[in-house]
């Protein structure tokens, strides 16, 4: 029987001494393109180290790491922004390149849309109204109640259904602050070449227009809080000044989900009032 | 497909031996003289590049036109869209955001099942050839180097296949343990089409980085060696029922299908003696892309749908 088994392979050649060095030159290419395109993929991990910007998210977003994780990077959200406050980030972003932010001071989230669009078309959940349970809720990011918004305030549902805010703003120069100083503010609030756009209550209540089409003539400044779209979230309180005397100033409140309206509408260059991206409440 | 050198067949069925033969027995002046008189007739053909080039400009401006003139019917980029509201999420996206995130929603569920389905009927890899716009960029940039090769300007350093099954494993890897979508910082595929849709931006530096890469040094090497989305779709491409079917008879095994292949080591078969069957489908890493099916002077290589060809 063991005559009919098959014969063993004959043992392969050896190789050309050609044909080794082409074999060792191509093991060499392929490491040094293994090398390149991991270097490149985990340079972008280089902005993250150095910790360059602390970025605004759109409303609903999770916090930075899972929200980093979980973003496909497709758009969606900036498809639906009615006025374009979702831009999407570039290679010097690192990891980030093609996630959203909002760049408040020059186009804030009005919450125009009335519902929230990005966090409806967000295929991923990175954007999201109810997070999943396995994420923590970090200490003063949720929010008090759902946030009353006043463009839909005699509505059925007046809320908007976020349960955390993205930032808390914060009069980050008091001494430059119009309402501080006790003056006045007429005029364009951002001049007349500012293309930011938002929707004023009094103009439209379902178009936002140019707000330099919005000039202002106001007695004492109190522009941040007037174009507040949440209910409660700043107004213009009387403070005391170290030295005892009496002065109107922004407070902010509890209400803010850091929408960047604020800061997108504070007439002082730069702006007196901003908003601390991440930032929770603090009583 | 993952990366192994396709090598000679050892088993070869009874029938294909037969046309084998026959070919070695044909008086060689005939068939020299049938060659011959094929290349006189011969039509150049680039019927389905026009259809694939004429698809895949289409498609990736139906993403632009849904944004820009607001009409919404294909609206997002190619990591994840929707069509007239059905969800549709690229399946190796999907699958570093599940890695990294580790946790998957509804939407992200069914945008994938979507996506899954559509890529089996029509052939896993046909998305790299007919959808994914580096496709397109890197098809003109072999052009060029296919042109500066020819010249002697530039050689193709091949690199090991195998890288590509490497980086896949790396890339799923990474997201795993770091958390980040790593890949998709860097992928070619996103960035352009981000960069069609939104806007072109700074990233689109490394795509040029890789254009001229691929056209002084190596041939189409991203897609090659490197592209993790090409395997995914490839492991679909298994499954589909719509490929580029060979026939052993009547091939004059000229090779000009190899020559115009982009992802020649499927074609392995068609070299002499090498088929092992009269009739043999080309493997899954195929992209469908019917560059082949033009260049076959007699018509052995075909576009068929599995099981219906004997409908049709």
């Amino acid at each position: 029987m063991s005559d009919q088994r098959p014969p063993a392979p004959p043992p392969s050649p050896p190789l050309s001494k050609a044909k080794r060095q082409t074999n060792r030159r191509r093991f060499i290419r392929t490491a040094l393109l293994t090398g390149g395109v991991l270097g490149a993929a985990l340079s972008g991990f280089l902005p993250q180290i150095y910790a360059l910007k602390k970025r605004l998210r759109p409303p609903g977003a999770l916090d930075e790491r899972d929200f980093l994780a979980s973003c496909i990077k497709c758009g969606q959200c900036v498809q639906v922004c009615p006025v374009q406050a979702i831009k999407l980030a570039d290679l010097v972003d690192g990891m980030g390149v093609g996630v959203p932010y909002i760049e408040a001071r020059e186009q804030a989230c009005d919450f125009s849309c009335d519902a929230v669009q990005c966090i409806l078309a967000c295929p991923t959940g990175s954007l999201t109204y109810i997070k999943p349970d396995f994420l923590p809720v970090r200490a003063g990011a949720a929010l008090a109640a759902k946030p009353i918004l006043l463009a839909k305030e005699k509505d059925a549902e007046p809320t908007l259904n976020l349960k955390e805010r993205i930032g808390v703003a914060r009069l980050t120069r008091p001494e430059a602050c119009l309402a501080v100083q006790g003056k006045g503010f007429k005029g364009q609030s951002r001049g007349a070449d500012f293309q930011g756009r938002m929707r004023h209550m009094a103009v439209d209540r379902w178009k936002p227009i140019k707000v330099a089409d919005h000039p202002y003539d106001v007695a004492e400044c109190d522009l941040c809080a007037r174009e507040c779209p949440v209910k409660g979230a700043i107004s213009i309180e009387t403070v005391f000044a170290p030295d005892g005397r009496k002065r109107k100033s922004p407070v902010v409140h509890e209400p803010c989900v850091g929408c960047g309206v604020c800061e997108m509408i504070c007439p002082v260059e730069p702006t007196c009032i901003t908003i601390e991206a991440r930032e929770v409440w603090k009583a | 497909m993952f990366g192994w050198e396709p090598g000679k067949p050892t088993q070869i069925s009874d029938a294909a031996k037969q046309v084998h033969e026959l070919k070695r027995l044909t008086n060689k002046q005939d068939l020299l003289a049938v060659k011959a008189h094929m290349r006189a007739h011969e039509v150049k053909s680039t019927k389905w590049r026009n259809r694939r080039w004429a698809t895949l400009i289409f498609a990736n401006l139906l993403f632009v036109l849904s944004y820009w003139l607001d009409i919404q019917v294909l609206e997002g980029s190619l990591t994840a869209s929707r069509f007239v509201g059905f969800h549709l999420i690229d399946l190796n996206s999907a699958l570093q955001v599940m890695l990294a995130h580790k946790h998957i929603i509804t939407n992200l569920l069914i945008g994938t099942g979507t996506v899954l389905l559509l890529w089996i009927l029509f052939g896993g890899r046909t998305f790299c050839s007919w959808i994914c716009p580096y496709h397109l960029v890197a098809e003109w940039a072999e052009k060029i180097h296919l042109k500066l090769a020819e010249k002697r300007l530039v050689s193709d350093q091949s690199i090991d296949r195998r890288l590509r099954t490497v980086f896949w494993i790396l890339f799923a890897l990474l997201a795993l343990a770091t958390g980040y979508t790593v890949f998709e910082a860097i992928s070619p595929t996103g960035i352009l089409s981000r960069a069609l849709i939104y806007g072109p931006g700074l990233a689109l530096l490394w795509v040029l980085a890789l254009l001229v890469f691929e056209i002084f040094f190596s041939r189409r090497a991203w897609c090659r060696y490197a592209c993790p989305i090409g395997l995914t779709y490839g492991v679909v491409g298994i499954l589909s029922p719509l490929r580029v079917r060979y026939t052993l008879e009547g091939c004059f095994h000229e090779g000009d299908c190899r020559k115009v292949c982009l992802v020649p080591h499927v074609l392995d078969t068609v070299i002499k003696g090498r088929a092992v069957a009269p009739q043999v489908p080309i493997g899954p890493d195929c992209t469908r892309c019917g560059l082949c099916v033009d260049a076959c002077p007699t018509g052995s290589l075909k576009f068929e749908v599995k099981g219906l060809s004997k409908l049709l």
